[in-house]
């Protein structure tokens, strides 16, 4: 067995992905509700409550309703949530307590395929809610088409990203309780200060700073592009942001995940 | 299960190679020669060397930590060592570990069935991962649950079965992609003897059919039904290797003798004599190797001393050679 990390991923971990799915399948009825449902109480929630109360902000340059402008931060906080709880919690049940892995390694398959596959069916969660999640929006039509189409490639590079990060935080807990930390210091933090329920442009110059360095911001800016059909001025360096971050945290992902269960 | 077409996977190519690859080279099942594993600072197996030969079944003994499961794991290659060499069939355990896993079987110590899934799904979706999909695995899995008679429970969850099922489920998943060698570890842990009776009627069947089964099991009874030859293990050592019989023939005698509530004049004869024993908490196991003499002199010598006169087993030769204490 090589230290080999993206070396030992082969085509072998469809099949775990192709597991995950098949267990999915067989629920699917009460996995498609929360993505469809969700939209469907923030446009309510925000529309008829807060929206009224709002009206319209002011987002590079352009003053827009504010549900229209909060739609996309929706969907972008999504698709984190959706790949990351996936290789986190359901990850590390699968892992620790179903004993699913130690299973498939008796098989032709390797650790990095394990992983591999988990974190491929973690983006894949992703993009399932996105595309959910936009046939909703465009119903009460507050997305652009064809411009909002965009969100599905765009929720498969997040999910990679978010899934990538999971798989790190699994790889570190010591116990399923212990996600609660990075879910209250990373996780919920990002979901309110991304840009993603109101523009950054609002915050002080230092928060502003902070709000950038976070991945979520980025992701923010090019789902809300996609949604209003507006390229963002940084466009190239958000992707350059997810894509680069995507390729260290899932090669992180691995080599630790390789660490925490082969011994 | 359902549609494959969309996601087609790719040809059994693994267990083609590990078939056919093999007639050039030494298709011993297993070869192992100065095997090492360490945790950190702990030495979990200390250099040792065994071989599995074609058509045998070999069982690993030991106390908890002796090693025998760290060993398992270099054989399945789901673990790897630290030092030495493990070939299986031939093929190296560090470089080659996928075209060995595709030949081989496992059945771990724990029940790790996948509770997704149902009996059948089970098997189904285990065989996928050997790349065996379509209509030939889908009789394979029904053979397979009518060989270890869940054909009726095959529809059922998971957390539905007994203990004796799922001993026999995770068998029968051992067997999908029809192994030359099966490795189980701890196979009956946990049950009753219907169940129990169940596996080794099976494993015999196999091992009828010319599988190489390589075991290991805490029931001395279980190692002398099943192996043609048992390896003790103790503190990451080979202690002690050999056919059952042979092994108690040669460590024990034919007899063993036990005493207690013994007279002082019964201790200090029995030291006095020089004879082969073993004794723990007040208890005394003489070792009859002349064919009944000492039995007959303790006899006529105390005959108002308590005493037990039986078979000598495998494990007398365990607790001789591992020590009567407890160790965890």
């Amino acid at each position: 067995m090589r230290a080999a990390t993206f070396g030992n991923v082969s085509r072998r971990s469809w099949y775990v992905w192709r597991r995950d799915f098949d267990v999915y399948r067989t629920t699917w009825k009460t996995n498609f509700l929360p993505p469809l449902l969700e939209p469907v109480l923030y446009i309510l929630a925000f529309g008829l409550g807060m929206g009224g109360l709002i009206g319209a902000v002011l987002y590079e340059g352009e003053s827009i309703p504010y549900l229209r402008f909060m739609i996309p931060g929706v969907i972008t906080v999504s698709i984190m949530f959706w790949s990351y709880f996936e290789t986190t919690y359901s990850t590390f049940v699968r892992m620790y307590y179903q004993k699913t892995f130690q299973a498939i390694l008796a098989t032709p398959l390797l650790i990095e395929d394990v992983i591999a596959g988990e974190w491929l069916w973690g983006a894949t969660k992703s993009v399932m809610a996105a595309v959910l999640m936009l046939l909703i929006t465009g119903v009460f039509g507050l997305v652009v088409w064809p411009a909002a189409l965009f969100v599905i490639p765009l929720s498969a590079l997040g999910g990679m990203f978010f899934a990538g990060a999971g798989l790190v935080t699994t790889a570190l807990v010591p116990r399923i309780d212990s996600f609660n930390i990075p879910s209250f210091i990373l996780i919920f933090p990002m979901f309110l200060f991304s840009g993603t329920f109101f523009p950054i442009d609002v915050l002080p110059a230092w928060a502003k700073g902070i709000a950038l360095a976070l991945p979520l911001t980025h992701l923010s800016y090019l789902v809300r592009g996609a949604c209003l059909a507006s390229l963002p001025r940084w466009w190239a360096a958000h992707l350059a942001y997810l894509g680069g971050g995507t390729i260290l945290l899932t090669w992180a992902g691995i080599v630790l995940m390789r660490r925490r269960t082969v011994r | 299960m359902g549609a494959h077409g969309a996601l087609a996977p790719p040809a059994p190519d693994l267990l083609a190679s590990a078939r056919m690859n093999g007639q050039a080279r030494d298709e011993t099942p297993v070869v192992a020669t100065g095997l090492v594993k360490r945790f950190n600072a702990f030495l979990a197996v200390d250099g040792i060397d065994f071989r599995v030969g074609a058509g045998e079944c070999v069982g690993f003994l030991g106390p908890n930590g002796a090693g025998k499961t760290t060993t398992v794991n270099i054989v399945t290659c789901t673990s790897p060592l630290s030092a030495g060499r493990v070939t299986v069939f031939g093929l190296d355990a560090t470089s080659r570990p996928r075209e060995i896993k595709a030949g081989i079987g496992v059945c771990p110590q724990e029940n790790n069935l996948d509770p997704d899934f149902s009996v059948r799904q089970n098997l189904l979706v285990y065989a996928r991962y050997f790349a065996l999909t379509g209509a030939r695995i889908e009789r394979r899995v029904d053979e397979l649950l009518d060989f270890v008679q869940l054909t009726e429970k095959s529809g059922s969850a998971i957390d539905d079965l007994s203990g004796g099922m799922k001993r026999r489920l995770i068998l029968a998943r051992a067997l999908l992609n029809e192994p030359r060698m099966l490795i189980m570890d701890e196979p009956t842990t946990g049950l009753d003897p219907q169940g129990r009776l169940a596996i080794w009627n099976r494993v015999r069947h196999l091992r009828a059919e010319g599988t190489t089964v390589l075991l290991t099991t805490h029931y001395m009874e279980e190692a002398s039904q099943l192996c043609t030859r048992v390896i003790l293990m103790d503190h990451g050592h080979i202690v002690l290797e050999g056919a059952p019989a042979e092994l108690i023939d040669r460590e024990i005698g034919r007899e063993v003798i036990e005493l207690w509530d013994l007279a002082p004049e019964v201790e200090q004869f029995v030291r006095q004599a020089g004879w082969p024993h073993d004794s723990a908490d007040g208890r005394y196991y003489l070792y009859d190797r002349d064919g009944g003499r000492l039995a007959a002199e303790i006899g006529t010598r105390f005959p108002a001393q308590q005493r037990l006169i039986r078979r000598a087993t495998l494990e007398d030769v365990f607790l001789h050679r591992t020590g009567r204490s407890l160790r965890d």
